[in-house]
């Protein structure tokens, strides 16, 4: 308990870094996942093919290594001096989105063919169907995996504090070089991730129940 | 697949405009593999003082020791985290409630924690990097894979157990010859991506200065200076490839079980109903 009522300002910190890394990379993830996924069904190749390397690619390598990259490579090439912060929504989004392209990939498969093609006979375009017919059915049971994705990048951003941005890992790895307990660090910290784990569950489960439908 | 259902076969003006798409959408692309590839060359990465580091016997033994120590870690990790699943999925499925609430527990929490914090406090309390790595790695995929194991066995059709139950088998019997057999074959393709999932986390004992390939690939790299700095740019190339690779081939073993998963059930040939039971059997 001291531990917490001491440092109370620094788990803060580490709370609210985690909250907005957690929420910008999901925004990032999402935006990004849901375009490669409209890229992977498109009628032009050279997007399916783009859509595909990137899947496979960002699937594929660890995020610890595209964390290394953002640390070490990123900035030296591509944007000089750019923020810690940034680098970690990058590579976090990135990864995330990899997934979630695949979770939106699954969901529009789910939805009935019947329905695009009464889409089409209308005369719909490719962006008028994903648009207006497929995609808002494939949401609904994308839902729940898209959750699930979320809370691990919850969980994902914890390595983001051993590459210098403020979160409570971070947090926790000074307070443990300090000499505190490091189990009772351990403990709080772990609260923490449960209270946003938990937010998250919540929110996606109450999502579900609003958007559920018989189908 | 997917593709087919979202539009039809284009006809002459579709075609035509999604001629002009492919080719504004591979512009768009290339240009941007062009200017990675333009800033990587003014920033001197493809210079060949970059490159050398790799003829080196001492930095290529390095490289490959970080391989083998990835790999070591990996096969014990996995191994422990699927017997640790096997206890953990029994425990869950069990008949009495407080060995059942004590799996479930186990369970949530472990899967509720991130990975890399279980790991670093087991080594900062006791552990060695390598010990620290392979028991965090047991923890949370051994969780996971419980629950997949679980999942695989309440999706055997519930008549599988009732017949075996009517027949007067125990419960022991009728997990182990009737349950265990179906869900493993169901289940074998999630497995294996779970355990592309415990290889890639193998690189978190990085952060614990257990001397992993991507550990390896950071000293090569900050210990070689050249003309243009350090080689970040060649050791994430070739460390990534690596991984790639590895990850690649466990994904590929997954995706052939799951064909051939399917081939055995969908492709068998028609056959007259008198042998239809023999050949299920058989299956």
């Amino acid at each position: 308990m001291d531990v917490l009522t001491h440092n109370f300002g620094l788990f803060r910190h580490g709370f609210l870094g985690t909250l907005a890394l957690t929420g910008v990379s999901a925004a990032v993830s999402l935006v990004f996942g849901v375009l490669i996924a409209a890229f992977r069904v498109s009628p032009v190749p050279p997007l399916r093919w783009f859509g595909t390397a990137w899947v496979t690619l960002l699937r594929n390598t660890p995020l610890t290594l595209l964390f290394m990259i953002a640390v070490f490579v990123v900035p030296q090439i591509l944007f000089p001096g750019i923020s810690y912060f940034a680098l970690a929504v990058g590579a976090l989004g990135c990864y995330t989105s990899a997934f979630v392209c695949e979770a939106v990939r699954s969901g529009i498969n789910t939805v009935p063919l019947g329905q695009a093609e009464a889409a089409r006979s209308l005369g719909m375009t490719f962006g008028q169907t994903l648009r207006i017919v497929v995609l808002p059915q494939a949401v609904r049971t994308v839902v729940p995996p898209v959750g699930s994705l979320m809370i691990a990048l919850t969980k994902n951003s914890a390595i983001a504090g051993a590459f210098s941005v403020a979160e409570l890992f971070a947090q926790q790895k000074r307070l443990s070089e300090l000499g505190y307990n490091i189990l009772a660090i351990f403990v709080w910290v772990a609260v923490a991730y449960l209270i946003i784990t938990f937010a998250i569950s919540g929110l996606f489960r109450l999502l579900e129940n609003r958007m559920a439908v018989t189908r | 697949m997917s593709a087919n259902v979202l539009f039809d076969a284009p006809g002459p003006k579709a075609r035509r405009r999604n001629r002009i798409y492919a080719a504004v959408g591979t512009l768009a692309v290339a240009g941007l593999i062009v200017y990675i590839v333009l800033r990587l060359n003014t920033t001197g990465q493809f210079a060949g003082y970059m490159w050398n580091l790799f003829e080196y016997t001492g930095i290529q033994q390095r490289i490959e020791n970080g391989i083998v120590s990835t790999l070591e870690a990996f096969a014990l990790a996995g191994v422990c985290s699927l017997v640790l699943a096997t206890v953990l999925a029994a425990g869950r499925l069990s008949d009495h409630a407080p060995v059942r609430w004590a799996a479930t527990a186990i369970v949530e929490f472990f899967r509720a924690l991130p990975l890399l914090i279980l790991i670093f406090v087991l080594y900062a309390s006791v552990f060695s990097p390598f010990w620290a790595l392979v028991t965090g790695l047991t923890l949370y995929n051994g969780s996971v894979q419980a629950e997949v194991f679980r999942a695989g066995i309440n999706a055997v059709p519930r008549g599988q157990a009732e017949a075996a139950y009517a027949l007067g088998m125990r419960k022991t019997q009728v997990m182990l010859t009737v349950l265990v057999p179906q869900a493993i074959r169901s289940m074998l393709p999630t497995i294996i991506s779970q355990l592309v999932v415990t290889l890639k986390d193998t690189s978190l004992g990085y952060i614990i200065t257990y001397e992993e390939l991507l550990y390896a690939g950071r000293l090569v790299a900050a210990n070689t200076v050249t003309p243009g700095g350090y080689p970040y740019v060649p050791v994430v190339i070739v460390i990534g490839a690596v991984y790639i690779a590895m990850c690649l081939a466990l994904s590929a073993l997954a995706n052939w079980i799951e064909r051939r998963g399917r081939r055995s059930r969908k492709g068998t040939p028609p056959v007259p109903d008198v042998l239809e039971s023999v050949v299920a059997q058989s299956e």
